[in-house]
């Protein structure tokens, strides 16, 4: 009878037809959905509430200065620097914040991916408007993860420069270390090396070391009136040699276009600017990009997921103890909500499967649980797998670390956890991870935390990191001290050892909260989960332009 | 050629036809052709070298280059092209050859039908002077006139004074309005009757004219014949042709409205006889003036061709008329006896010309960036030999298309006509498609009070021009602000349309090889905060000329493609809207604007340096334009005079004192020289464009400067002919540095 069913399906579709496909086991109608997309919501709407304000950049004086000079705020000249109406992935929105004394929004200094004609581009903007433009240390963090992603991903740079240079007073801990102030220029050489184009728009002032970012540069427009180039502005070459001499003279557009050939093209203003910026992306020629492999891997046509993306919204708990099925979040976010699971019986803690992102095919790692032994080796398997088939690879994060006790010490669970870590740290495919719920210790590593360097990690508003949790850490902590105090014979009462353990508590829940993380640039920002599917998309085109790498690995210990 | 061999070419049933013509009335024969299993040759100069009618056709012949009389009027070529592809008949269409006495003996002598009436009968009827003679031999009545052979200037003028003031000089070859002058007083005689000279001769290579009373509130009526090679005539009824400009017909119907049937069964019965008095065979027209205050018609003329309008006579008789006169060429008897003849319903012809009606109904030309016609039905007609990315040459007749439409009765017929109207999408070239709705709407005509002095009559209603929006004419003032406030909703959902279409039209190419990931999906995302696009617009209006209302405009992305657009300005508006395409075409979108749903068409081009977007709503359309920033200064230049005027000045595109083409044509006079003081409204040149003169006058007073024009040189629409500047002490400094 089933033979007979068999043949009559066979007639119409092909075997694997609507095999596999993620059946939605969250209840949206239910209270605790509806308990998690409130707390979802507020948490959403502390983020708005972060991106609005440094989006206003450096306070209204300093923007209507700027504005009285005919000058555009750093986001305003993205926006019109791009194709219309193109997506633009920002990166690190958030960072510099509650990072020093005083405010310093975005970190000065605005970076992200979008289009122009059609090439995706790296756009790294100053924000004069925050602190004149200078660089702070975060301000140099966020310059040069900006030019690793471009290099990365090999994705053109554009400098919309507009900066007073180094931050004086801090000097110390932006010029002399190796990523420090002079790491970018490093860059610039390396990558036009590489033939990654290097385009500085000056729309401002480019003093000193900043001066070397126009002069670095493949091909520079600067703008007639705001922009110059000179290493020593009017005041220090009075000191230095009493020349008086005005910015225009000294280093404007009219001398390094028609003199010094510091600049190639001039703009009347910074529309023009813009505008030969866009004729200069347009005239790169793509090179070292190959596009057979993507004529064989995107699919013919573009599923959306079954469920809507807003779902993954009510998906988490509000409660971080209580545990979910990560395919719920799977579902939303793969292409017709399917899921082609890899050894579903074998290692059940750890998710591994393919899927296909708009088009794209992708191997999922997703965190179910703790880490034992057979979910880490299942891991290491499958990374293995995606880095020699050449597909990127996406990593969930929602890991507590890896199974302790004398059990899965003697299963060799510190060998196994190795092998995963080095199939991550050298599959070369791209890498994306995404903190979906906590990372903490050895998991972070295993599921590609930012030392393991993938392309893009972002956090969900809920996402918490650290190197255990906050009530463990407190846990650990207080029995290191009671022993200490027994030691010394000292008593310590259950009052005292609560305090202590609060404090602890209060110090990881303050350390390991997302904002303190995307302020120090632990990751490239904080997304809202519903984004999820469509920053992952972007993320995977902007990473999939290079040639495809083989892989090879270390020492698997065995 | 031996007779014997001609004899035996014009035997046999005709299976192979040439089309002697271009455009719509080679594409309609074709049809016909096509569906009764006869073979088509088309024939083509350089500048339909990829036109439809050639397209269309089985086979295509090269005859020459673009002007006409070097190849649609070259007789000796197209008998060469019928010889080589074994034609056995010709279709000369309209125009061109097809009232051409020797063309239609040549094609005799060489053995090919000529698809039409006998020569003798094209030859009685081509000369107006013979042809009244004949008609009133006949018992038709004429217009009381002067059609003598003498053309001695003194004579024409004391026959105009003996039929009376006001009279009409019309040259004796004319056809279509060429060459014809209404005289209202003596005194204007002389002058109104050299130009008709003029033009007639330009025309038609004969500047012979005649002079006939001149009716003040005449109707054009004419009715549809049809004869055979066994002396049988019919007539298929009348057409309606009285509403006119520069006396050209625009808008036709059949049956005339308002007349009685007695009188149809007069006005047919004299056209038979018409057509008998001159052995008639094939199709032909017979036009009669109706003198409306009298009941009177007389015989005007015989068009011994198949006509331009004939569609509406075969939407309410059920016949093809192509077919027809190949049936009639093949020797056999007409299908049908006049009793057998009837009406149906009501049919009216629009025609969509290629024209800028606010300069008075100038010939236009340039390119179908956007061409989507109403969709075709057993009601609805459109006839065209163009499509989206042809051009409307400056060779030939600026016509488009032919909209015909049919009703059960008249206002049935005028409703589907509107509609229709409102649906005919075309963009990239002024056309007269709104002066066409209006006409349909307005109450005169829809109460059926033609004439052919109506659109004269109702001028005001029906062209509101810039000199009466201003404070003469309040009420025109009222609509241009109420126009200019649609036009302002029109601009968000065009913004929100463009916005749509593009990430749209993207979404095609998301799927594609280069794997774009959503990159390109237009979707305006951005992390954690919506993204706004601001937008600049122009509205220019369709019926005023060089009317342009900005419109600065604000769109933020939402999710899901929906989007709120703000409208700046001293009455803020604010949309919400979000919509999709309905089918493959992202032209076509369905919005729904603040919870109303609506169906909309965009159509986006760019042409001579103006990028112009057209948004179709309803009844309605919209036609803006896109500024953008130039840049054209650079580094060279020094610091004279601010950015801001040097802004404005790249907006706008002609300076005080231009004097620019008012149409594409050829120049064919120059009446001033460089350094020449000029007076206002003084003529400088003259311009010529289907065989239409125009004079281009001084827009100001002053001195003639940049005139560089030669007589025969193409100029463009638009194009600046010269420079009047104004005496130097009244020059301001800004404009000093222009034209330096």
């Amino acid at each position: 009878k089933h033979g007979a069913a068999l043949r009559t399906v066979r007639n119409f579709v092909s075997l694997d037809y609507g095999m596999n496909v993620l059946k939605d086991s969250v209840d949206t109608q239910s209270q605790s959905f509806k308990t998690n997309l409130k707390a979802m919501e507020e948490l959403l709407v502390e983020l708005r509430q972060h991106v609005e304000k440094v989006r206003l950049g450096g306070g209204t004086k300093a923007v209507e200065r700027h504005k009285s000079r005919n000058k555009f705020l750093p986001r305003e000249r993205i926006d019109n620097l791009l194709d219309p109406g193109a997506p633009f992935l920002e990166l690190s929105q958030l960072a510099g914040h509650e990072l020093y004394d005083e405010p310093l929004p975005s970190g000065g200094i605005v970076t992200g991916i979008g289009p122009i004609h059609g090439r995706l581009c790296m756009l790294v903007a100053n924000d004069p408007t925050v602190k004149g433009g200078t660089y702070y240390p975060i301000t140099v963090k966020k310059h040069l993860r900006a030019q690793e992603i471009a290099a990365q991903n090999h994705l053109p740079c554009i400098y919309l420069v507009d900066s007073g240079g180094a931050n004086l007073p801090r000097q110390a801990e932006v010029f002399p270390d190796r990523d420090h102030f002079g790491r970018i220029f490093f860059n610039q050489a390396q990558m036009s090396e590489a033939g990654i184009p290097q385009i500085a728009l000056v729309l401002g002032s480019c003093t000193a070391g900043g001066a070397y970012v126009p002069a670095m540069a493949d091909e520079s427009v600067i703008v007639k009136g705001n922009g110059t180039i000179f290493l020593a502005g009017p005041p220090l070459v009075k000191a230095a040699t009493g020349e008086v001499v005005s910015a225009e003279d000294l280093g404007g557009a009219t001398l390094h276009c028609s003199v010094s050939g510091v600049s190639d093209y001039f703009a009347n203003d910074e529309m023009h600017a813009l505008a030969t910026g866009r004729k200069i992306v347009r005239n790169l020629h793509h090179a070292g990009i190959t596009k057979q492999a993507m004529v064989n891997s995107a699919e013919a046509t573009v599923r959306e997921p079954l469920y809507p993306p807003e779902g993954l919204r009510g998906i988490i708990p509000a409660d971080r103890r209580q545990s979910y099925d990560i395919r719920s979040v799977i579902a939303h976010l793969v292409d017709g909500s399917e899921f082609d699971e890899f050894k579903k019986l074998y290692g059940p803690t750890l998710v591994t499967g393919f899927a296909r992102i708009n088009g794209q095919p992708v191997g999922i790692v997703g965190n179910n649980g703790i880490l034992f032994t057979e979910s880490a080796l299942k891991g290491a398997h499958f990374i293995q797998l995606c880095a020699q088939r050449h597909i990127p690879l996406i990593f969930l994060q929602n890991i507590t670390g890896f199974m302790v006790g004398s059990r899965a010490e003697a299963s060799g669970i510190a060998k196994a956890g190795a092998k995963m870590v080095m199939a991550v740290a050298c599959a070369k495919v791209p890498k994306i991870t995404i903190v979906v719920g906590g990372s903490y210790g050895a998991g972070n590593y295993g599921m590609c935390g930012r030392a393991y360097s993938p392309n893009f990690l972002f956090l969900w508003p809920n996402a918490r990191i650290s190197v255990m949790g906050g009530a463990q850490a407190a846990g650990v902590l207080a029995q290191v001290e009671s022993d200490k105090r027994k030691r010394e014979g000292k008593v310590w009462n259950s009052d005292e050892e609560e305090a202590f353990k609060d404090k602890v508590v209060a110090a990881y829940e303050r350390e390991g909260n997302p904002y303190y993380a995307s302020a120090r640039l632990w990751d490239d920002g904080i997304i809202d989960p519903a984004d999820t599917r469509q920053v992952l998309s972007l993320c995977l085109s902007a990473s999939t332009k290079t040639a495809p790498q083989v892989s090879s690995y270390g020492v698997f210990r065995m | 050629q031996s007779s014997a061999s001609v004899e035996e070419k014009l035997k046999g049933p005709i299976d192979k036809i040439l089309i002697a013509n271009r455009g719509e009335i080679a594409c309609r024969v074709i049809k016909t052709a096509k569906r009764l299993g006869i073979k088509t040759v088309a024939v083509y100069s350089d500048a339909d070298r990829f036109s439809m009618h050639v397209k269309s056709a089985d086979e295509a012949v090269h005859i020459g280059p673009a002007p006409a009389s070097l190849s649609y009027l070259s007789a000796e070529k197209i008998l060469a092209a019928a010889r080589s592809t074994n034609a056995k008949a010709i279709h000369p269409g309209y125009g061109f050859l097809s009232e051409n006495v020797h063309f239609a003996e040549s094609c005799k002598k060489e053995g090919i039908r000529f698809i039409g009436p006998p020569s003798t009968a094209i030859h009685a009827m081509g000369d107006k002077s013979v042809s009244k003679k004949l008609m009133e031999a006949a018992g038709v009545a004429v217009v009381p006139g002067y059609h003598g052979d003498d053309q001695d200037i003194d004579l024409l003028q004391s026959e105009a004074r003996r039929i009376g003031y006001p009279v009409l000089i019309k040259a004796t070859q004319g056809g279509g309005g060429k060459g014809m002058r209404i005289v209202l007083e003596e005194n204007e005689f002389l002058d109104c009757l050299s130009s008709a000279q003029r033009e007639a001769m330009a025309a038609f290579g004969d500047s012979r004219v005649l002079i006939e009373k001149y009716l003040t509130r005449p109707r054009h009526i004419e009715v549809q014949i049809f004869g055979d090679m066994h002396g049988n005539v019919v007539h298929l009824f009348e057409r309606d042709c009285s509403v006119q400009r520069r006396h050209q017909k625009i808008i036709e119907e059949a049956p005339a409205p308002g007349i009685s049937e007695e009188f149809r069964q007069q006005i047919g019965q004299a056209a038979v006889n018409a057509a008998k008095a001159v052995g008639y065979e094939s199709a032909g027209t017979v036009e009669f003036i109706v003198d409306t205050l009298t009941g009177k018609f007389y015989f005007m003329e015989m068009n011994t061709r198949l006509q331009v309008e004939h569609p509406i006579t075969e939407m309410v008789t059920g016949q093809d008329l192509v077919e027809w006169q190949i049936l009639v060429a093949n020797g056999e008897p007409l299908p049908l006896q006049q009793d057998q003849l009837q009406i149906s319903g009501h049919a009216f012809e629009a025609r969509i010309y290629a024209e800028n009606v606010p300069r008075g109904f100038l010939p236009a030309a340039g390119t179908l960036h956007h061409y989507n016609p109403p969709p075709v039905s057993s009601t609805v007609r459109v006839e065209t030999g163009v499509g989206e990315g042809d051009s409307v040459s400056v060779y030939y007749d600026p016509m488009i298309a032919k909209l015909v439409a049919w009703g059960h009765d008249r206002s049935a017929a005028l409703v589907k006509l509107h509609d229709c109207l409102s649906k005919f999408q075309i963009a990239g070239l002024p056309t007269n498609i709104p002066f066409l709705k209006a006409l349909a709407k307005h109450p005169a005509f829809v109460a059926g009070e033609v004439g052919t002095h109506f659109i004269d009559q109702y001028r005001e209603e029906l062209l509101p021009s810039a000199s009466n929006t201003g404070h003469e004419s309040s009420r025109a003032a009222v609509s241009i602000h109420l126009d200019a406030k649609a036009a302002r909703q029109a601009a968000a959902i065009a913004a929100v349309g463009m916005c749509l279409t593009s990430s749209l039209g993207l979404q095609v190419l998301k799927t594609g090889v280069e794997g774009w990931g959503g990159w390109n999906s237009g979707s305006g995302f951005r992390l954690n905060h919506s993204y706004s696009r601001l937008m600049t617009m122009e509205w220019k209006s369709d019926t005023l000329e060089n009317s342009s209302v900005p419109i600065k405009l604000s769109t933020t992305y939402d999710r899901n493609a929906n989007f709120t657009v703000e409208v700046q300005g001293e009455e803020p508006l604010r949309l919400t809207v979000t919509g999709q395409s309905p089918g493959d075409r992202c032209r076509d979108l369905r919005l729904d604007v603040d919870g109303q749903s609506t169906n909309v068409s965009l159509a986006q081009y760019f042409q001579n340096g103006i990028n112009s977007v057209h948004l179709w709503q309803e009844d309605q359309h919209y036609h803006f334009t896109v500024p953008w920033l130039s840049f054209e200064r650079e580094e060279s230049d020094d610091e004279q005079g601010s950015d801001k005027s040097h802004r404005e000045q790249t907006y706008s595109t002609t300076a005080i004192g231009s004097v620019t083409a008012p149409m594409a044509g050829r120049v064919v006079k120059v009446l001033v020289e460089n350094g020449a003081r000029v007076k206002k409204g003084e003529p400088l040149l003259v311009l010529e464009a289907m065989k239409m003169e125009h004079v281009v006058r001084a827009p100001v007073e002053g001195l003639v400067d940049g005139a560089h024009l030669v007589v025969g040189q193409q100029v463009n629409d638009n194009m600046v002919l010269l420079q009047i500047k104004e005496r130097r002490q009244n020059l301001p400094d800004e404009d000093d540095d222009d034209s330096e």
